[in-house]
């Protein structure tokens, strides 16, 4: 009965017996059907467990890559108000990073262990960020299309039946609307400016829509984790239904905005009430995942550099943090001679 | 890379945030810190960009002592069978007001 919070391995304490496997899975199965939330010292299924490493791991990761498609125009922004908000943004995800490692470090993993993954390219990352911000406008783009896309993945999520991954989606989704709108704005403000602008904007739009649909996975048929997934409530909606959510809501907020999608088969489905849309292009997608995306390698590199870079200041904090206890030891002591 | 990195050394802190006077610290989440003055300048980074709190304690996380969730029903047995502490376990006559 002396076990710490959260973040210790979980387990039993050592006198209790250990209970029989089938009397756990119950228990697992019964919390589950009833939805209360499954939190980190109780049994879960190693499948479970690794199913939401992997997944977890792989959000944390997307946070941390993400900030670099935005981050590179931070320099550049176009005015001073702009640029403080694109700041906050990026450091937003920073934090959505922060939030879902130390969810993910509930599970008995350490965050150190899961950033050697990410650089060696042994977990990975959302493909979305391997494609290039080549103009202002991409970063109206992402924040209306790529956070819009994460937004409605990362809803439904605020139920995961994993309490920690839960209570981080929570804190995240209060946060992700606002990179949402500010994306919105930014390209209302260039679709009604010049007709270069305007111009600016459809391009970027153009580039992102379909890697944004891509975003939700596979279809599926396709889709390899999903089935087990949804059986255990990590996800409680299907990826096409979550990618039709998303066309049914963007449609009428590009009319808004005054630009268009780049799928000629879009259109109102009466029968369905939904926007039918044409094809996804999944071989790009197999293509990117492979590692062939236009920056993926960039992406690596750069975040593998920024975690070297950063030594120095990881170890002096440790050298100075080292110091200052010892310090404090020899202070109590002479206190007490 | 992996393996003896100084971050290993970095404690976890959980922390506590005051939403407003006149409300307790709740648990907010935790981070990684190498001392107690870093962990609550990453607090305020982390989990009061908005202004969502007027205090934060951090405490090391080793520090807790916590139930086993194995022992819960045994551990919490005494409140279990007492619904008299409930003031909804009594009957009172209708049209009694103020009780
Ligand atoms: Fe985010
Ligand atoms: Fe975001």
């Amino acid at each position: 009965m002396t076990t710490t919070a959260e973040h210790t391995a979980p387990g039993r304490a050592a006198s209790a017996p250990p209970p029989d496997q089938g009397e756990l899975q119950a228990a697992f199965d019964d919390a589950v059907a009833a939805d209360t939330r499954i939190e980190p010292r109780d049994w879960m299924p190693d499948a479970y467990r690794a199913t939401l490493v992997r997944q977890m791991a792989q959000h944390a990761h997307s946070e941390i890559i993400g900030m670099q498609p935005e981050a590179n125009w931070i320099t550049r922004a176009p005015s001073l108000r702009r640029k403080a908000i694109l700041m906050a943004k990026v450091q937003d995800e920073a934090g959505h990073g922060l939030y879902l490692y130390s969810a993910t470090e509930t599970l008995g993993v350490s965050r150190d262990d899961l950033l050697d993954k990410l650089h060696a390219g042994r977990q990975r990352y959302s493909s979305i960020f391997n494609y290039p911000t080549l103009t202002w406008a991409d970063v109206g783009a992402i924040g209306w299309l790529v956070d819009g896309a994460a937004i409605t993945n990362q809803v439904p999520l605020c139920r995961c039946s994993y309490g920690p991954y839960a209570r981080a989606m929570v804190r995240i989704c209060k946060e992700e609307s606002f990179h949402q709108r500010q994306g919105y704005e930014l390209l209302l403000a260039l679709s009604r400016g010049t007709p270069e602008q305007h111009a600016m904007a459809q391009d970027a739009v153009n580039r992102w829509w379909w890697p944004s649909l891509m975003m939700f996975g596979p279809a599926d048929g396709e889709s390899a984790h999903s089935a087990q997934s949804m059986a255990w409530k990590i996800k409680r909606h299907s990826n096409d239904e979550l990618r039709q959510r998303f066309v049914d809501i963007c449609v009428p907020q590009a009319e808004v905005l005054g630009l268009t999608l780049p799928d000629p088969d879009l259109r109102w489905n009466e029968s369905r009430g939904s926007y039918d849309h044409g094809a996804i292009d999944w071989s790009e997608f197999q293509e990117v995942l492979r590692g062939n995306g236009p920056c993926n390698e960039q992406r690596l590199d750069r975040r593998r550099t920024a975690h070297e870079n950063g030594t120095w200041v990881r170890e002096a904090a440790a050298a100075y943090a080292a110091k200052h206890a010892a310090d404090q030891d020899n202070a109590h002591e002479e206190a007490r001679a | 890379m992996s393996g003896q990195s100084p971050q290993d050394a970095w404690p976890l802190w959980e922390v506590f945030v005051r939403g407003r006077r006149g409300l307790s610290h709740t648990h907010a989440g935790s981070l990684h810190a190498p001392d107690a003055q870093m962990a609550l300048r990453n607090a305020r980074d982390l989990y009061t960009r908005r202004a969502e709190g007027v205090s934060i304690w951090v405490v090391p996380s080793t520090a807790i002592t916590a139930s086993s969730p194995d022992e819960k029903d045994p551990f919490f047995e005494p409140a279990a069978d007492k619904p008299y502490r409930h003031p909804t376990f009594y009957e009172i006559p209708e049209g009694v007001k103020h009780l």
